[in-house]
């Protein structure tokens, strides 16, 4: 058997792989076919009868063409190539049956339906329907469901293709949805119409090929063609994920994914998409300065005055600076800028205090095979982390190796359904010893695979003794064969669950010399009185009692706990309004682009910084955000490199590999507890609170 | 007309025990050794030979689907499966095979399974089938018992016989249907290719069979094909089980040769049509789903396959529906159409959604609340559901409405001219709310 095929299609004859199905060398030969139920990352289905082809030679009836391979057509006679048609009259008078079958029990309702504008079934029965209807009857009604706080279901219009359900259980791997009863009677609902569990159930709104399955949050809020569509990234996650914003005059409507093969495919998580709600509550809109113990509305200049106040009557040895989580690479870059220019060496870009950057270099602290390199993994060690709560559309990919190609998983860390089986090796480092020791036997199956991936989590390692875990854990790598061997496979893989981690790092806000402070080091100093001004740029996810009484600025988007602690505040803006920089846990570099502009008096947070060193005597080198990136991509090449991945030296994870000391013997534990309230936009969004509530077993109830 | 001697099913009425004992007193069992000898390929070119062709309605040729099975298992078990979920309405044939004579479908099962290498078989039997599963279940134990099936039987094939219990579904008598339901899933039949042969019953090789197709095996391979395929007619060989219903004085169920005329197989066995042969009005000749006959067609028609298909109907299950001139043709339809709404598994489009219209286009048609012009309209949804589905379904629910349209067209337009000329007959008006 060949591996390639010859069809002709319309009469024109070209080479397919035999494992093509025919719809996709139709498309491949530029017929279009028409079609519900078939999604490429989906099992096929067959169901919708949308894409009948006619098969010369075949039965006297037309073929299903998703379902039926290349491989399977017989060739003529004497050989000729097999035949297929796609705009024959069978083949026209199929499509208009099909499509007036879907049609005869779908509502008439599209002028107050979401989907609207995008709708498969608008378009394609436009294209390939006829224009009367015969169907006298009574149309079906079917009940609504509630299946979630995310996902709206106007049921009467489900065509029964089963998208969702086969989303659902083969990609978010929960058995939620289903198909109940039969015939006209069939009916998609969750089991006693229970909210559905997983993190990507959102993804069925854009699967839903009608308007059953629709946003709940953005239902009636607006319609597609009003949309000013903006491609950007996601930061709710250290993945990077491709999206596309959606914006109507100041206001961001909605977010969806977009396509990137190499990381999110076309998935992204609940909390990518549910988001938006959170970016036009609580925000910053303009300075506020604490007057005897109270935050005033304050114009910039008073604010800047109040800060240049405290840092000139302190020196630069009793000054913090701490940035957060959804930092971009170009305030990163003005905001080390800025302390440097100060003298101020106490600077930290990891508020959760791992130890990642220290030692290692580059591949020290990256997703070393890469988010696609998950694919190619033999045998799957996944430490102090829940990978489905820390990066769901990550998990996917690991759950759908897993269920292809049947890999081999273990874990170290809480137990936790992660949607595919894995052996569970133990709760913390002394399990971990027990594997690098090569004692138990995981190390055998990691020693034997080729490519093993050792993943490893923030709650491994952002601990005291994270430092000397993530040299076991090199160790363990190299041991394994996971690093340095001759194929150029580097399984060292840190999933962070930052989006401004990996840039920070690249950047190296980090402290500065050997007595410089790190974010625990800051937060006991200013416990103790030891720090005058600690500026937290966008750092939220910290103790604010630990600050004790030291002068705290917060610039960013959202008042939340750094707000609320804050002497002063600078109003940034949020990852939607700006273009920044952002670097992946793979160390792939993408940037933002704006889709609105910041509310009221916020501002860019590299021009606030500008604006501050400025008022600080300390002016920055750079007008525009052209000059700042170019004095950036100076300091760090590899960012200007838009879209590419980095990888870093695996010869560096030597030296990290020395740094394996003493363990203490306390459990490994994820670092997000609530997968919905991670970061400041999250928690101010009330889609996620609900969603967070009933994830805690406390559903919310609207009075009816 | 078949002569005793050549009759297989000899206990069909359960006048005698359905045991072990009887029935091996009947011949079952008798020297399944020795056929067991013949090897997997003399097995099946007997079975070729006799011209056996499936009786669960499709008439595929049993042997060349034996055939179909891989020589050497690739590491894969094979399974044989019985159909047993006989659901088509007018079909009792496999029931009375369970009832009364289950060894010849045990001893059936273990040759059919040593001829395609399986080792392990499942009987599939209908969810209402209560008693004969309780029947049939006594047979497998008693061969069991006896050491007939089994590992390390007296045979010399091992061979496991499970029988299971669906649960009710008309839909699950579809091959690939009843293998999902058979894995424990919902019974919606699956996208073919790949064919059961090679990727079946948890994803291994298997072949679904009829019950009375496995059945007559062993008394083939004893009497020889020859004698089977000197029944019946040329293509349409030995004999098979009519089921016959309606209108007829005696109905019943009887093994008769292949191509029986249809007027002798009446009058022989059912005692003729109700009210006489002129009283008779149409014809289902082969179960629920293939068109019905005009009784002008019927008189000396023989039942066979082929004959049945030049006649755009069918032989099917051989479940013989006659119907006299009470009969009211477009409820008889219209009900069937509402089976076929009921039993539709709603996978697919035009059966799911085609199914429902249809019915309620002849529920409306049966009191003639119709427009003529809907008659062609229903000839053309039922030609939009044909051959469009996934499984066979379709096709069953289409063609009896086609049967109707083409044969009973005058009676559709009289029914409808009537409604119109007095669409309220006892003087009274028909409210509708306003809506």
């Amino acid at each position: 058997m060949s591996d390639m095929r010859t069809v002709k299609i319309d009469g024109v004859e070209l080479e397919v792989p035999a494992h093509y199905t025919i719809l996709q060398a139709c498309e491949e030969a530029g017929a279009e076919v028409p079609r519900f139920c078939y999604h490429e990352r989906l099992s096929i289905a067959g169901n919708c009868r949308m894409c009948l082809v006619e098969v010369k030679g075949g039965p006297p009836k037309p073929q299903a063409s998703c379902a039926l391979g290349v491989g399977d057509l017989r060739p003529g006679p004497e050989g000729q190539p097999p035949e297929i048609f796609t705009k024959t009259p069978m083949v026209k008078k199929a499509r208009e049956g099909v499509m007036e079958f879907l049609l005869i029990n779908h509502p008439l309702d599209c002028p107050i339906c979401d989907q609207g504008g995008e709708c498969d079934l608008q378009d394609q029965a436009m294209a390939y329907g006829i224009d009367k209807n015969r169907f006298a009857e009574n149309k079906r009604a079917v009940e609504d469901k509630y299946i979630g706080p995310l996902v709206k279901t106007i049921m009467t219009r489900c065509i029964h293709c089963t998208r969702c359900v086969r989303f659902s259980t083969e990609v978010g791997g929960v058995e939620d949805l289903g198909l109940a009863g039969r015939g006209e009677d069939a009916e998609i609902t969750t089991y006693l119409e229970n909210a559905m569990t997983s993190e990507l159930q959102g993804n069925v709104i854009d699967l839903c090929p009608v308007g059953a399955l629709t946003s709940r949050p953005y239902a009636f809020q607006a319609r597609p063609w009003e949309l000013r569509k903006t491609e950007s990234i996601d930061v709710m996650d250290a993945l990077g994920s491709a999206i596309r914003v959606d914006a109507r005059d100041r206001e961001v409507m909605r977010i969806m994914p977009r396509l990137n093969e190499e990381v999110n495919e076309e998935w992204i998580s609940d909390k990518t998409r549910f988001i938006w709600d959170g970016l036009r509550t609580q925000r910053l809109d303009r300075p506020y300065v604490r007057k005897n113990g109270k935050l005033e509305p304050a114009t910039w200049d008073e604010a800047f005055a109040a800060i240049a106040e405290k840092i000139k009557a302190t020196t630069p040895d009793r000054i913090g600076a701490i940035a957060g989580d959804l930092c971009a690479a170009e305030e990163l870059y003005a905001f080390k800028d800025l302390m440097s220019a100060l003298g101020v060496t106490n600077v930290d870009c990891r508020q959760d205090g791992t130890p990642l950057g220290e030692k290692g270099n580059r591949a020290g602290y990256l997703f070393n095979p890469g988010i696609a390199g998950i694919n190619e993994a033999d045998a799957i060690l996944i430490v102090g982390s829940n990978p489905r709560l820390e990066a769901p559309v990550l998990n996917a990919r690991i759950r759908q190796h897993w269920r292809n190609n049947a890999v081999q998983i273990g874990l170290i860390g809480e137990v936790a359904d992660l949607t595919y089986d894995y052996e569970h090796l133990g709760a913390g480092p002394e399990s971990l010893t027990e594997l690098v020791e090569g004692k138990s036997k995981f190390h055998a199956l990691l020693a034997k695979a080729e490519r093993p991936l050792i993943l490893i989590g923030q709650g491994a390692i952002a601990r005291g003794d994270g430092l000397s875990v993530l040299g076991h854990l090199a160790k363990l790598a190299a041991d394994v064969g996971a690093t340095g061997g001759d194929s150029g496979w580097n399984g060292f893989a840190v999933l962070h669950t930052a989006a401004a981690r990996v840039a920070g790092l690249d950047l190296c806000v980090l402290p500065g010399g050997e007595d410089a402070l790190g974010t625990r080091g800051m937060l006991s100093a200013a416990g103790k009185g030891e720090l005058d001004v600690v500026y937290l740029l966008g750092a939220d996810e910290l103790r604010m009692k630990s600050l004790g009484e030291a002068f705290v600025i917060y610039q960013g988007s959202h008042g939340d706990a750094g707000a609320h602690r804050a002497d002063v505040i600078l109003p940034g803006a949020a990852y939607t309004e700006k273009s920044g920089t952002y670097v992946n846990t793979e160390g792939r570099a993408q940037m933002t682009t704006r889709a609105v502009f910041p509310p009221g008096d916020a501002r860019e947070d590299w021009t606030i910084l500008r604006a501050l060193s400025d008022a600080l005597g300390h002016t920055l080198s750079y007008n525009s955000v052209d000059q700042l990136r170019a004095a950036m991509y100076e300091a760090a090449p590899h960012l200007a490199a838009i879209d590419q991945r980095e990888a870093g030296a695996a010869g560096d994870l030597e030296e990290l590999a020395n740094a394996a000391g003493r363990m203490n013997s306390s459990a490994f534990s994820s670092t997000i507890s609530d997968f919905y309230l991670t970061n400041p936009i999250a928690r101010a969004s009330a889609v996620m609170a609900e969603c967070s509530a009933l994830r805690r077993g406390r559903k919310l109830d609207a009075a009816e | 007309m078949l002569q005793d001697k050549d009759r297989i099913f000899t206990n069909l009425y359960g006048f005698k025990s359905p045991g072990l004992r009887a029935a091996k007193m009947r011949g079952a069992w008798d020297n399944t050794k020795q056929l067991i000898e013949l090897g997997r390929d003399g097995i099946i070119d007997q079975v070729k030979a006799s011209g056996l062709r499936g009786r669960g309605g499709a008439g595929f040729p049993t042997g060349l689907k034996w055939s179909f099975m891989p020589k050497e298992s690739d590491g894969r078990p094979h399974y044989l499966i019985v159909n047993a979920d006989e659901s088509e309405p007018g079909t009792c044939k496999d029931r009375e095979i369970m009832r009364h004579d289950p060894h010849l479908l045990v001893e059936g099962c273990l040759i059919a399974g040593f001829a395609m290498g399986a080792n392990t078989g499942y009987i599939y039997i209908r969810g209402e089938f209560i008693r004969e599963r309780e029947a049939l279940q006594a047979a497998v134990d008693e061969a069991y018992e006896a050491k007939l099936i089994g590992k390390n039987n007296k045979n010399g094939w091992d061979f496991d016989l499970y029988v299971h219990h669906g649960a009710g579904a008309y839909i699950c008598g579809e091959e690939t249907a009843l293998l999902e339901s058979l894995e424990g899933k919902k019974g919606q039949p699956r996208l073919k290719p790949p064919f059961p042969a090679n990727v079946g019953l948890y994803g291994a090789p298997s072949t679904v069979n009829n019950v009375e197709s496995i059945a007559v095996v062993p008394t083939i391979l004893r009497r020889g094909a020859d004698w089977f395929a000197g029944l019946g007619r040329p293509n349409n060989t030995g004999t098979k089980l009519f089921c016959i219903s309606g209108h007829v004085e005696t109905p019943c169920n009887v093994e008769e040769e292949m191509g029986i005329p249809f007027r002798e197989l009446i009058e022989k066995h059912a005692g003729g049509v109700r009210g006489g042969w002129d009283n008779l009005k149409a014809v289902i000749p082969g179960g629920s789903s293939v068109p019905c006959l005009p009784a002008t067609m019927c008189k000396d028609l023989p039942m066979d396959f082929d004959t049945l298909r030049d006649l755009k109907s069918g032989l099917g299950t051989a479940a013989v529906i006659v119907m006299d001139q009470s009969t009211d043709m477009i409820r008889a339809i219209a009900r069937l159409a509402y089976f076929y709404k009921h039993e539709s598994c709603g996978q697919c489009t035009p059966c799911r959604e085609g199914t429902g219209w249809m019915w309620r286009v002849l529920e409306r048609m049966a009191v003639g609340q119709a427009e003529k012009r809907e008659i062609d309209m229903l000839l053309d949804v039922s030609y939009q559901i044909e051959g469009h589905t996934i499984c066979a379904l379709g096709d069953a629910a289409a063609w009896p409405v086609q049967g109707l349209i083409r044969h009973f067209r005058h009676e559709i337009e009289e029914r409808i001219d009537q409604y119109s000329a007095n669409p309220n007959p006892d003087g009274s008006m028909a409210l509708q709310a306003a809506e």
